[in-house]
């Protein structure tokens, strides 16, 4: 039972007396055990569990949670800036960013496209069974499009990419980090954040907008397939008031997001990957941490983005 | 002691803990140049953190550590990539980049040196490969595609490619038949003969230390307790390294696992 590496505070007063509440909290021995020093000491166990004690171990709690959500803030942010400090410092390694811009950017076109198409062609199918009530159905091809281009374009190329290339790079550097491979990098004289992070995390910052592009237009042709072929609407009518409705703002402000967000996308999964330990669990919790965790930061931070933007 | 050059790795009192888990508690240790040095000791006796010590990958707490008289741990970032440019690894499970052929395995540090064309990569990795026994043509497999004791030879073809100054071998025959760890024990001394590399092997393998070891040390604890030539490990002396080499249940090493 007795742990040679935990150091012995023992409590001063004798076996045979009791604390009161307010002694305990004084005596050394408790308050080692409430920073979690020491395992529970003899004055803590004598010590009938007072009301306090829950009042306590709550804000311990949430003390410590608070602590290790700064730590983990703090070390995202080093590790962001030291990927992006190896992005513009040589040697490059142009043939790993080459490989991760195609799987992060071409591979991903099919899941991106599909997606682009089917969400056009229910904003088209959504907003006619409102606006046909006002018969404003004209509308409709400058709402797909607003749409489109501001907020599903980045946000659902987003959440795909994540899905598909989050994981991926976070299984894979994790899969390399559990094995030894990271560390046989830095004695084959090549520095693993620059040869594994920084690729990735340009590869993302670049392909996303690429592929946003290509979303916001087939977006736009998901909704015209459905008005044209479904509600009877005139082809030229309805690509000249898409025309109109089209404004450089909208689809600069949304390839600004999808920027942010492959760059968010490729630190998670980079992060969460360099970071893992304890095999093929570890590796899967990172997997997983990656993708949650950068699906939320890409939601806050797209409300953040709209509101700096379009919010007067 | 008539040797008056200074040893090839200095080691002076290295300390490193996890948390309240003292790993390396206090090591001091001379290896000559040229010299081939096995440490034994049990599973998590801190034998695998002395050596990422020594390459730079985890930082100790306090001590010194000292590659021809130059001290690794306050040298400039780039001196300390030089130093560790001079080190060859092999790791326990080869630790080979599975997402890359066993060619640009092997000529990975060279690559990255600029110490090779790339066009030339193909046929040096070859030449390496033969020298651990393989055919030139494994070189087009991945290493997922190879046999454990294949993957072993790839990882000392990668770690001797560059050839370096210091050899590190952590567990070379683990997990490796008695026959295929013979020979990986003899390809690694005919490697640090023909480099004349000086050699730190980890290992809890006997009749592997004896082949591969000049000189001995037993770690315990995050200590060194005992050293000699690795021709008496089977008759130390030593009590505890005694009971360690013939694998006796009894002995002044306890059965501490079941904590």
């Amino acid at each position: 039972m007795a742990n040679t590496n935990t150091a012995v505070i023992l409590c001063p007063k004798p076996q045979s007396t009791h604390h009161t509440p307010t002694q305990a909290l004084t005596c050394p021995a408790y308050q080692a055990t409430a920073v979690g020093l020491i395992d529970l000491p003899h004055c803590y166990q004598e010590r009938q569990p007072q009301r306090m004690d829950i009042v306590l171990n709550l804000v311990a709690r949430l003390g410590r949670a608070t602590l290790a959500l700064i730590r983990a803030a703090g070390s995202l942010a080093l590790f962001a800036l030291e990927g992006l400090s190896h992005i513009v410092r040589p040697p490059f390694y142009g043939r790993v960013f080459f490989g991760a811009f195609m799987e992060t950017g071409f591979f991903s076109l099919p899941v991106v496209a599909l997606t682009a198409l089917f969400s056009g062609g229910v904003i088209a199918l959504q907003s006619y069974t409102g606006f046909a009530q006002y018969h404003v159905q004209n509308a409709i091809a400058g709402i797909v499009v607003l749409a489109v281009t501001r907020e599903l374009g980045p946000v659902l190329a987003g959440l795909m990419v994540a899905g598909r290339v989050g994981a991926a790079m976070a299984a894979q550097i994790g899969t390399m980090r559990v094995t030894d491979q990271v560390d046989a990098l830095t004695t084959l004289s090549t520095n693993p954040m620059k040869y594994l992070v920084a690729p990735r995390l340009l590869a993302g910052l670049i392909a996303l907008p690429l592929l946003v592009l290509i979303a916001d237009v087939l977006g736009v042709a998901g909704g015209f397939t459905v008005c044209v072929m479904k509600l009877g609407f005139s082809p030229h009518a309805y690509i000249v008031s898409t025309l109109n409705s089209l404004k450089a703002i909208d689809v600069t402000v949304g390839l600004v997001k999808a920027a942010l967000f492959g760059f968010l996308i490729a630190l998670m999964g980079c992060y969460y990957g360099y970071n893992s330990k304890g095999g093929a669990e570890g590796v899967g919790s990172a997997t997983t941490a990656a993708v949650v965790v950068a699906s939320i930061l890409l939601l806050a931070f797209d409300y953040l983005l709209t509101d700096l933007f379009f919010s007067q | 002691m008539t040797d008056t050059r200074p040893p090839k790795i200095r080691i002076r009192d290295l300390h490193k803990s996890f948390g309240a888990k003292k790993v390396l508690d206090g090591i001091t240790l001379d290896v000559p140049q040229g010299t081939s040095f096995v440490i034994i000791g049990g599973s998590g006796s801190g034998k695998s953190v002395l050596l990422r010590c020594i390459l730079g990958l985890i930082v100790p707490d306090s001590g010194s550590i000292e590659i021809d008289g130059e001290n690794i741990l306050t040298a400039s970032t780039k001196r300390r990539e030089a130093l560790r440019s001079e080190i060859g690894m092999l790791f326990q499970n080869g630790a080979l980049f599975d997402s890359l052929p066993v060619w640009e395995n092997v000529t990975f540090g060279l690559l990255a040196r600029k110490r090779l064309k790339r066009s030339d990569a193909r046929t040096h990795a070859g030449t390496i490969l033969a020298q651990v026994g393989l055919d030139p043509s494994v070189g087009e497999l991945y290493p997922s595609e190879l046999s454990g004791g294949m993957q072993k030879r790839v990882g000392l073809a990668r770690a001797i490619a560059a050839t370096p100054d210091i050899l590190f071998f952590d567990e070379p025959t683990t997990g490796l038949d008695p026959i295929m760890g013979a020979v990986i024990d003899g390809l690694i001394v005919d490697c640090v003969k023909k480099l004349g590399s000086t050699a730190i092997a980890i290992t809890h393998d006997m009749a592997s230390a004896q082949r591969i070891g000049d000189e001995a040390a037993m770690l315990y604890k995050g200590r060194l307790i005992w050293q000699g030539p690795a021709t008496s490990l089977m008759n130390s002396g030593n009590p505890m390294v005694d009971q360690f080499t013939h694998g006796r249940r009894e002995g002044p090493i306890g059965m501490e696992l079941r904590k």
